[in-house]
């Protein structure tokens, strides 16, 4: 089953990632707060100036990337999208590697060259070409098959990538061999900035089910709930069966990239209110949750002062 | 022993050393085999490593990629090279930069195979030689199959190394028996063999030593092979000497053996089936005038074929398509010129 209480990597801040000990549901939030804290760190430092290219934050979304990767253990592999600051962060913890690389710091996890779409580290790979990905992460599922060995390869892609080809070739094939390959659609409504009514004929899930693809739908900003459905899509697609699509409808409360949201304020206001941080914070103690936010509040301080001051 | 035998011979021979090695690609299973044939008999004796697919080229690419990724040495053969430009994004955003872009953490050694060219009457989507736009992507090398570079030594070289390749076969060679150099020879032409560091081997063929040749003649699979008639026979008949240049990997390029040969003749004809301009011999063009611009006689000659569609009809194919005449045509006008 799951490994919903797996510690955090090997010399990852655990005000970040998790103090040994606390419930789950500490832990949970203090992941979910580091991911918003760092996005929202992210765009101050590009007012500032500070950063290279373009950014595309995750805020709104951080309940998909705890959820899911709960359940991936050592061996398992994930390959995301331009959108991928989040699956990183609660894959590794790894703050200062990124924070660094989006800096274009020699420190950064891929020494600056690859900045905030292109990252790669052990069991976790980005690239910026939406739906590309999707064969890439179906190939090392074929390799984690051949090896024989029961590890899951999985891939986060965005509702508005459902409109490459290469998508469906992938599922296909995917299907037919049976890959263990996990398929995170997260569906935040917007393709920078297409409705998905402008993007997405018929229905979403029924894409996969022509695949005879296994399809979970869930609408909800719940890491609790969406733990619960991802660990058990992870453990299905883990046991051989082969792929799956876990479809999450979201929403991305920031703008796609730096400034560019000509999306409907009032909309945006509505799901400010069913945030993850908001859903999941009700189940905390004010004090316990003020506490959490001042440790990743002040560890991420620390993050962006190394990172400043490295090479 | 017939090209296509030879190189399904070395493909059984990788995945019999290597269990890292899978080949992906259409109709490749037996009893079919693949459409030339060259993996006829893999699939029964590999079954879990050799896979056939739908038809699905951008899949393929990027299945492949991701083996690689994960250790694996993936083979993927697109059945007609036309349908390279269906992998090309896999090719050139993903395949290509991995390696670099994820700043040397990650390696990417994808070998794709392709079945090019025409002179078959396939007409205008399954006779291409598409490689040109493919020539100048960074962090890919392309090597094209010829008659005078044992495809064990190729293979060999692509599995040993880290980097991703395109390899290009010519539909034309399948049948053909290899003649790679045996005691300084190929057939009645002397061979002689260049080898740059870290380079797969140039052949350099002429009728005469090559301090007597007049003209070098730069050309690269199947027409390297027609190129080979042509000077053979121009010599005997005509005592027009050229010596011929035939590199394994056309991009990144090898020159020093372009530059030995043209340093002594001065004169450089370029020979290939892709379409005219932008090509892989106005690269060469470029190249040689800068580095050799004093010790050319005359402007390098790049002969490529007709920039359109292929036809089917064969006397309109032969007038579209690089074939014999228009290279002894080139040949004859060089020696006009020395004279
Ligand atoms: C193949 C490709 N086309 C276009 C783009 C430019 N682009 C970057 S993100 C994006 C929208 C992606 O939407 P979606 O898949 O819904 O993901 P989201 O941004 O909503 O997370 C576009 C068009 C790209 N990166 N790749």
């Amino acid at each position: 089953m799951s490994t919903a209480l797996a510690p955090a990597r090997d010399g990852t801040d655990e005000r970040l990632t998790g103090v040994p000990g606390e419930p789950l549901a500490h832990r949970r939030y203090r992941r979910m707060r580091f991911i918003r804290r760092f996005e929202e760190t992210l765009l101050q430092l590009f007012e500032e100036g500070a950063l290279n290219g373009t950014t595309h934050a995750c805020i709104g979304q951080e309940a998909d990337a705890v959820a899911v990767t709960e359940h991936l253990a050592d061996g398992d592999h994930i390959f995301s999208n331009h959108r991928c600051h989040g699956h990183y962060l609660a894959h590794s913890g790894d703050a200062l590697g990124l924070m660094a690389e989006i800096m274009g710091k020699e420190a950064g996890v891929c020494r600056g060259l690859g900045g905030s779409q292109h990252i790669c580290a052990p069991g976790f790979k980005s690239n910026g070409v939406q739906g590309g990905i999707v064969p890439n992460a179906a190939g090392i599922a074929l390799a984690n098959q051949l090896s024989g060995n029961d590890a899951v390869s999985v891939v986060f892609i965005g509702d508005g990538t459902l409109g490459e080809g290469v998508v469906y070739e992938t599922l296909n094939m995917a299907a037919l061999w049976k890959l263990p390959l996990l398929v995170v659609c997260e569906d935040n409504r917007w393709a920078q900035s297409t409705p998905i009514a402008a993007n997405l004929a018929g229905d979403m899930a029924s894409r996969f089910a022509a695949f005879g693809v296994p399809v979970r739908e869930v609408d909800s900003t719940d890491v609790q709930e969406l733990s619960e459905i991802a660990g058990a899509e992870v453990a299905a697609v883990r046991s051989g069966e082969g792929p799956r699509v876990l479809l999450i409808h979201t929403y991305r409360l920031c703008h796609h990239s730096k400034s560019d949201d000509e999306r409907p304020e009032r909309e945006i206001a509505e799901r400010w209110l069913v945030e993850p941080l908001v859903v999941h914070g009700r189940r905390l103690d004010e004090a316990d949750r003020r506490r959490i936010e001042d440790e990743v509040e002040t560890a991420l301080s620390e993050v962006v002062a190394t990172a400043r001051a490295s090479a | 022993m017939i090209f296509a035998k030879e190189l399904g011979d070395t493909l059984r021979g990788a995945l019999g050393d290597d269990e890292r090695v899978v080949l992906l690609g259409e109709d490749i299973a037996d009893p079919y085999g693949g459409a030339f044939k060259v993996t006829r008999g893999l699939s029964t004796a590999f079954p879990q490593r050799v896979r056939t697919t739908p038809i699905s080229e951008g899949a393929i690419a990027g299945i492949s990629a991701g083996l690689a990724l994960a250790g694996y040495r993936p083979i993927a053969e697109v059945m007609f090279g036309d349908f390279l430009t269906l992998m090309f994004d896999q090719v050139v955003n993903h395949i290509a930069k991995y390696q670099k872009m994820y700043a040397e953490q990650a390696t990417c050694p994808v070998i794709i195979r392709a079945a090019t060219g025409g002179h078959r009457g396939y007409g205008p989507t399954h006779s291409q030689s598409l490689e040109k736009h493919f020539l100048g992507v960074p962090h890919l090398r392309v090597v094209a199959a010829s008659l005078y570079h044992d495809p064990r030594e190729v293979f060999a070289d692509f599995l040993r190394r880290d980097e991703p390749v395109l390899y290009v076969e010519h539909k034309l060679l399948y049948p053909q028996h290899l003649t790679p150099p045996v005691g300084g020879r190929v057939g009645d032409l002397i061979a002689t063999s260049d080898n740059s560091p870290g380079m797969l081997p140039t052949i350099r063929l002429s009728a005469v030593p090559a301090e007597d040749c007049t003209i070098s003649v730069l050309a690269y699979g199947y027409q390297a092979m027609l190129a080979a008639q042509v000077i053979e026979r121009l010599a005997i008949e005509e005592e027009i000497f050229a010596e011929l240049i035939v590199p394994a990997q056309i991009a990144p390029m090898d020159w020093a053996p372009v530059e030995r040969s043209v340093s002594v003749t001065g004169r450089l004809v370029t020979i290939e089936e892709g379409a005219d301009g932008w090509s892989w011999g106005s690269e060469a063009a470029s190249v040689i005038s800068r580095r050799l611009f004093g010790r050319l006689r005359q402007p390098v000659d790049v002969v490529a074929s007709e920039p359109t569609i292929i036809p089917s009809s064969k006397p309109k194919e032969a007038d579209v398509l690089v074939g014999s005449a228009r290279i002894e045509a080139a040949l004859r006008a060089a020696h006009k010129e020395s004279r």
